[in-house]
């Protein structure tokens, strides 16, 4: 069997290990978590593969078969231009399926004064970049697919993974970031064009910090803004479809997510753009006791 | 890089052996372990060792993760006992979930996948009509595949449950018509024993014969290290507390025309997992044992499958286990005009 490649990375409180047929997306992963802890110790929690979906598709038309220690049978495989993407997918695919020390959220997150705000919504609702802008203004970038929601504690802990930019956002990004924080643009991907960014150096050397949640929002881009309540078991249900693993941890899932949902103040919040939303968000977080 | 599975055999017949392990010497363990359906397994063989702190949350998860399978095993299996109540026979519960209802070391952290239950063949159609009743429904409403089953194979066509998400599969037998040993069902349900919940699980030397036939007459050996420590656990014991219990699995092998079967199931527990076999039973090594062992162990420390050739071999074996080559022939060309 073709001999793989490997590297370790560190996020938050779990550890990698991508191993794949290509140098390629190893030396991209290895450029953009460049200032990430490194391993000492060659331990990791998962192993994420990235192979041929055909022996032959090493060399021709490469194509990326994402796989590791949790998969999916219908996963579809990307060109190997896109293998950056798959590498993050992999990642992502571990957590979303094998982790079990938290409750994941698929929401975004970003800290100030040791408290979180968390936002989550469908694909599109700008929680990815919500949350870039934010850590741009003063606030802690956490995490902007999963916040892992502790079941003893409570707290929030940081999953400061790449930033995925998609379509309109990077355009926005470039605009106030410069050219050093971005990753190489992928376009025509199953989502669109991406393009990811290196998290702000104090997201990557704080992300052992947890923070406790003190504000939930469901995002919508695109409508008059406005802020609207929410009742606690239509929040309670949304969150239970935009956890990865509630089904998986039992009781412990439900308690943790009906603590949260107790106490954490939540506002579904629409916008037409950035600044109307941190408007919002800072007329919200100064009324918060 | 580990190249075969050989760490985990020897993890799970030694535990201090991982003692001295490195960093990517458990992150090995671990993908292999997991890609096995074996984490769980491994994880509470481990408890008294004393590991890497590192290494130390993700068996806890795989602990946790199995306490939970374990669990949703036992309620699938009652929501099943419920539903054929107002049937008069026996039903028998197979493979993990018998082990598990039946607290048996061989169901400490086994990973569970569907729900397997056997019944007698004349109560097929009544048992069908109950668990449609209660909520399951067909998986493959393919006119072949389901005719396929319900003529040849020794199961109903898969069902699964439209709420639950969880799949059941009503047996009438152990092998499949069309193979070549013919286990005696109807002896297996009269020896079954009851559990306090009022179903039941096949006798000791049956349970252990319904794994060797699962793995070594039917099927390709793909998840086959798993099934191989079912066998090596429930021998060790079985064989402890009953002094009966060789002369009677030699009894019930010959009954249900199992002896190469076991005999080599026997050869292959003792030496990959250093299970303790009646020398007798398990007959002299042979060379072709040495295939069995290089199929086994064919998962490298990544976690991939390799030994491609061998596996395929397996594979079509597999194929003509189940058919005579006629029907084989016609089953394959069936299946290639749909796919």
């Amino acid at each position: 069997m073709a001999r793989l490649h490997h590297l370790y990375l560190t996020v938050g409180p779990a550890r990698f290990r991508v191993a794949s047929t290509w140098q390629r997306p190893l030396d991209q992963l290895a450029a953009l978590y460049s200032d990430y802890p490194a391993s000492q110790d060659d331990y990791a929690d998962f192993t994420v593969r990235l192979e041929p979906e055909k022996p032959w598709r090493r060399y021709i038309r490469p194509s990326v078969h994402i796989s590791g220690d949790y998969w999916l049978p219908d996963a579809a495989p990307l060109p190997l231009s896109q293998s950056l993407l798959a590498a993050e997918m992999g990642m992502n695919l571990q957590m979303a399926l094998g982790w079990r020390r938290h409750l994941l959220l698929h929401a975004s997150s970003v800290e100030k004064d040791g408290k979180a705000l968390l936002m989550t919504g469908l694909s599109g609702s700008g929680k990815s970049t919500l949350s870039a802008m934010l850590s741009e203004k003063g606030w802690r970038f956490m995490g902007d697919e999963f916040a892992l929601l502790n079941p003893d504690t409570g707290m929030v802990h940081s999953f400061p993974r790449l930033i995925s930019l998609k379509n309109e956002a990077i355009a926005a990004m470039q605009a106030i970031l410069p050219e050093s924080r971005f990753g190489p643009l992928m376009t025509g991907t199953p989502k669109g064009d991406i393009r990811h960014i290196i998290p702000p150096t104090d997201a990557v050397q704080k992300m052992a910090d947890t923070a406790k949640p003190a504000l939930l929002l469901f995002p919508r881009f695109g409508y008059d803004p406005i802020l609207r309540d929410m009742g606690k078991s239509e929040v309670f249900v949304r969150l239970t479809q935009a956890s990865t693993n509630y089904v998986a941890l039992g009781e412990t899932g439900f308690r943790a997510l009906t603590k949260f949902v107790d106490a954490v103040p939540t506002k579904a919040m629409d916008y037409q753009s950035g600044e109307q939303a941190e408007e919002l968000i800072d007329s919200l977080w100064s009324q918060l006791s | 890089m580990m190249r075969d599975a050989r760490l985990l055999i020897g993890a799970l017949r030694a535990p201090e052996t991982v003692l001295s392990l490195d960093g990517m010497g458990w992150t090995d363990l671990i993908s292999i372990a997991r890609a096995e359906s074996l984490i769980g397994s491994l994880a509470h063989r481990l408890t008294d060792i004393e590991m890497p702190e590192q290494v130390q949350p993700a068996l806890k998860d795989a602990i946790q993760a199995t306490d939970l399978a374990r669990r949703q095993a036992l309620w699938e299996a009652d929501c099943a006992r419920r539903a054929l109540t107002p049937l008069s026979c026996k039903t028998v519960l197979m493979k993990g979930t018998a082990y598990i209802a039946a607290d048996l070391n061989a169901g400490i952290g086994r990973s569970i996948g569907d729900l397997d239950i056997m019944v007698a063949r004349d109560e097929l159609p009544a048992v069908e009509e109950l668990l449609l009743d209660a909520g399951w429904e067909w998986v493959k409403p393919d006119p072949y595949d389901d005719q396929y089953y319900r003529d040849h194979m020794h199961e109903l066509p898969p069902l699964i449950h439209r709420e639950r998400d969880r799949m059941i599969d009503v047996h009438h037998t152990t092998l499949p018509l069309t193979a070549g040993p013919t286990p005696n069902a109807s002896a297996m349900l009269d020896n079954a024993v009851q559990l306090d919940s009022g179903l039941y699980v096949m006798a000791p030397a049956d349970m252990l014969l319904h794994s060797v036939a699962h793995l070594f007459a039917d099927g390709d050996l793909a998840g086959g290290l798993r099934n191989l420590w079912d066998i090596d656990r429930l021998i060790r014991q079985f064989a402890q507390v009953d002094d009966n219990f060789w002369t009677e699995l030699r009894a019930r092998s010959k009954l249900h025309q199992l002896e190469p079967h076991l005999a080599r199931a026997l050869r292959l527990t003792a030496r990959l997992y250093d299970t303790p076999v009646c020398g007798n039973l398990a007959g002299p090594a042979n060379v072709i044992d040495n295939l069995y062992i290089r199929r086994l162990l064919a998962r490298d420390g990544w976690g991939r499958e390799n030994r491609k050739f061998t596996r395929e071999a397996f594979y079509i074996r597999s194929h003509w286990l189940r058919m005579p080559p006629l029907m084989l022939a016609r089953h394959l060309w069936t299946k290639w005009r749909k796919a």
